[in-house]
């Protein structure tokens, strides 16, 4: 889970990487557009969000942090599952299986897609987020400076690729772009583009020198080791700080809406006025309104927000941890920047940890 | 014959229901309704004691119900015991025989009757838990041979509220079987005890080195009834419990049913007490 930073590349992978000069990549998407559905990072009021590419001047590639991330390409916040007959007769399952792009994903995005893998394929495999992920090429886009102020990629080991997420990995290296094979896909897409060329040593050489440059740019900013969150947050279940969130957390929800590893969802229906045909709608939840774990008779299972909030940070510094293998917070601080009662996760962690510090100093001697 | 569990889990999407046909409603109380229903011809629900299914009506919603049928009588079709307590519940009270609704499922872990077989059982039932474990308890009075001393406890709010009065005065009656009824409020003719469920455990005697307990009720219930099995003498590991959660997917996906880090629809939601004392969210 530690931050490596990648070293030389061996001649043997040389075969992996292409150089794409830049004057060449309006060429590349707008022929990508020709046979996909792209999406990419566009403009969007005073900041970014990924919306549909149709040639190539849609994207900017030199994009800070959308507002919300690329899984919404893969769990979308409405996604239709079946349409019926209110009979009771016919059920019309959906999927959406057209081949899509999503271009210039960054890296803590790419991670949070491969924990969303890890949530709706393994055990029961959920068909619908299986087809899209399958229909969905990722191409992703190397950070080389922080994109906000609330970031912390770097604590939590994302600031490089999910090699076995992304089919393609772009780096900017100034005048091109050195593009890394990560899957057959990708390297059938590269292989029908003319406009790239195997990259040589020299090009993986600048290469390496750009990714080796661009770290002291990113703060390591975890006042502990990613992977002592989980015994931590286990030591601090009953911590009084969980209740000082409570009184401060909203209950609106931002948090969970602009998280890139977040997955809850309700399952609703929508009926036509006529009552005869309707849809069966997966919509986007949040264990921060207060439904969430509402039951029958109105007995509901965490109605405190303090206890909200515990739930939504234990279960992405040590559940999704100890289940997955992978921390649920890939550090994007998207909510940090959302939340109106300035939470955040990396103030908290850090708080716990302090906490912890002083209540067992031993600790920190060990340290 | 194919399980009805494969056709949810292996079709084009574990969220779209096999249509069942409503084939019997029979009114168990003022406020709840045993419902028969039918698989198609090719399907079984070859489910377990404490397992459930998402019931879908149409226009309407979905909502998890436990099975209220045993294994050993649900051949093609099964039965929900459904209080009306809700918009969905309202609506559901409303269908009659031939009505078409959608069911996915069985989930989840019930009850390991393997690991019951050869034991004593404390059986323990508050309000509508008494529908699930009336699943457990027919199967096992089906396979009464396997198993020791069965000992039921029954809590209801009054004598009115009482589901399945023909089967409990047939439990009554069984010399095999040890039927301990008690209610809040007792009217004229009650007879036997009153007040919350705890208050049968001085009646009955347990064997707590061959004793499992299966408890089902309201999460207020729970504290109280596990000090009892303790007091007798009953290991952490023979005390089994059913959680009720806000299901929505029964898959493990959706996360509305989490209890601490577990799923209670696929981890549960029947547990083992040894594996959930030490979680801060079971007893809520």
């Amino acid at each position: 889970m530690l931050v490596t930073e990648p070293g030389r590349q061996d001649p043997a992978n040389m075969s992996k990487f292409c150089i794409l000069p830049k004057a060449k990549l309006p060429e590349w998407v707008n022929e990508l557009v020709a046979h996909h559905r792209v999406f990419g990072p566009r403009v969007s009021g005073r900041g970014y969000a990924f919306g549909p590419v149709v040639r190539f001047d849609d994207m900017d590639l030199n994009y800070r942090q959308s507002r919300l991330s690329p899984k919404k390409f893969l769990l979308p916040q409405r996604e239709l599952l079946y349409e019926y007959e209110t009979s009771g007769m016919r059920l019309s399952p959906s999927s959406d299986p057209s081949s899509t792009i999503v271009f210039g994903v960054h890296t803590c995005d790419q991670h949070a897609i491969r924990l969303l893998d890890r949530v709706f394929l393994q055990g029961i495999a959920d068909q619908h987020y299986r087809v899209r992920r399958d229909a969905t090429i990722l191409i992703g886009l190397e950070c080389l400076r922080p994109c906000s102020s609330e970031s912390f990629c770097r604590s939590m080991g994302t600031t490089s690729p999910a090699t076995d997420v992304v089919d393609l990995h772009l780096v900017d290296l100034g005048t091109e772009y050195s593009i890394e094979i990560h899957s057959s896909r990708g390297a059938k897409l590269m292989a029908a583009f003319r406009g790239a060329f195997a990259a040589s040593h020299n090009d993986l050489e600048r290469r390496d020198a750009v990714l080796k440059a661009k770290w002291k740019q990113f703060p390591y900013s975890l006042d502990c080791d990613v992977t002592d969150l989980s015994p931590l947050l286990a030591e601090c279940a009953e911590s009084p700080y969980w209740d000082e969130l409570g009184a401060a957390c909203l209950g609106c929800g931002a948090c969970t809406q602009v998280c890139p590893t977040c997955s809850c969802f309700d399952i609703e229906d929508d009926v036509t006025l006529s009552l005869s045909t309707g849809k069966r709608l997966r919509i986007w939840d949040s264990c921060q309104l207060n439904q969430f774990a509402k039951v029958a008779e109105n007995h509901d299972f965490r109605p405190a927000r303090a206890a909200r909030q515990r739930h939504r940070f234990m279960r992405k510094g040590k559940y999704q941890y100890d289940q997955h293998d992978m921390v649920g917070c890939v550090g994007c601080g998207r909510c940090g920047t959302a939340c109106l009662a300035g939470i955040t996760p990396i103030r908290t962690f850090n708080e716990l940890s302090r906490r912890q510090k002083q209540l067992s100093p031993e600790r920190q001697d060990l340290e | 014959m194919k399980n009805l569990s494969e056709e949810v889990v292996f079709g084009p999407s574990i969220y779209l229901p096999i249509l069942a046909r409503i084939v019997s409603v029979v009114s168990i109380t003022a406020s709840d309704k045993l419902f028969t229903l039918a698989l198609p011809n090719d399907l079984s629900m070859r489910h377990r004691p404490g397992q459930f299914v998402q019931l879908n009506v149409f226009g309407v919603g979905e909502a998890p119900f436990s099975l209220a049928s045993s294994p050993s009588r649900s051949h093609g079709t099964f039965e929900l015991a459904i209080r009306r307590v809700g918009d969905l519940t309202g609506v559901i009270h409303g269908l009659g025989p031939g009505s078409v609704v959608g069911i996915r499922g069985p989930f989840g872990r019930g009850f390991p009757l393997e690991r019951f077989r050869g034991k004593d059982l404390l059986l323990v039932a508050g309000g509508c838990g008494l529908a699930p474990l009336r699943s457990l308890i027919n199967q096992v009075l089906d396979e009464r041979g396997n198993f020791g001393q069965v000992q039921i406890l029954y809590g209801a709010r009054s004598p009115s509220e009482l589901l399945f009065k023909r089967e409990l005065l047939e439990w009554e009656n069984r010399p095999d079987v040890d039927l301990h009824l008690t209610v809040d409020s007792p009217d004229l003719g009650w007879k036997a005890c009153v007040g919350i469920v705890t208050n049968l455990f001085p009646e009955v005697k347990v064997d707590p080195r061959n004793t499992v307990a299966a408890i089902i009720g309201p999460p207020v219930m729970y504290p109280s009834v596990v000090r009892q099995c303790r007091t007798k003498g009953l290991a952490d590991g023979n005390i089994w419990l059913s959680f009720e959660r806000r299901m929505r997917c029964g898959v493990g996906k959706c996360g509305h049913c989490q209890m601490d880090h577990l799923c209670t629809c696929q981890d549960g939601p029947a547990f083992m007490l040894s594996e959930i004392k030490q979680m801060r969210e079971a007893f809520v």
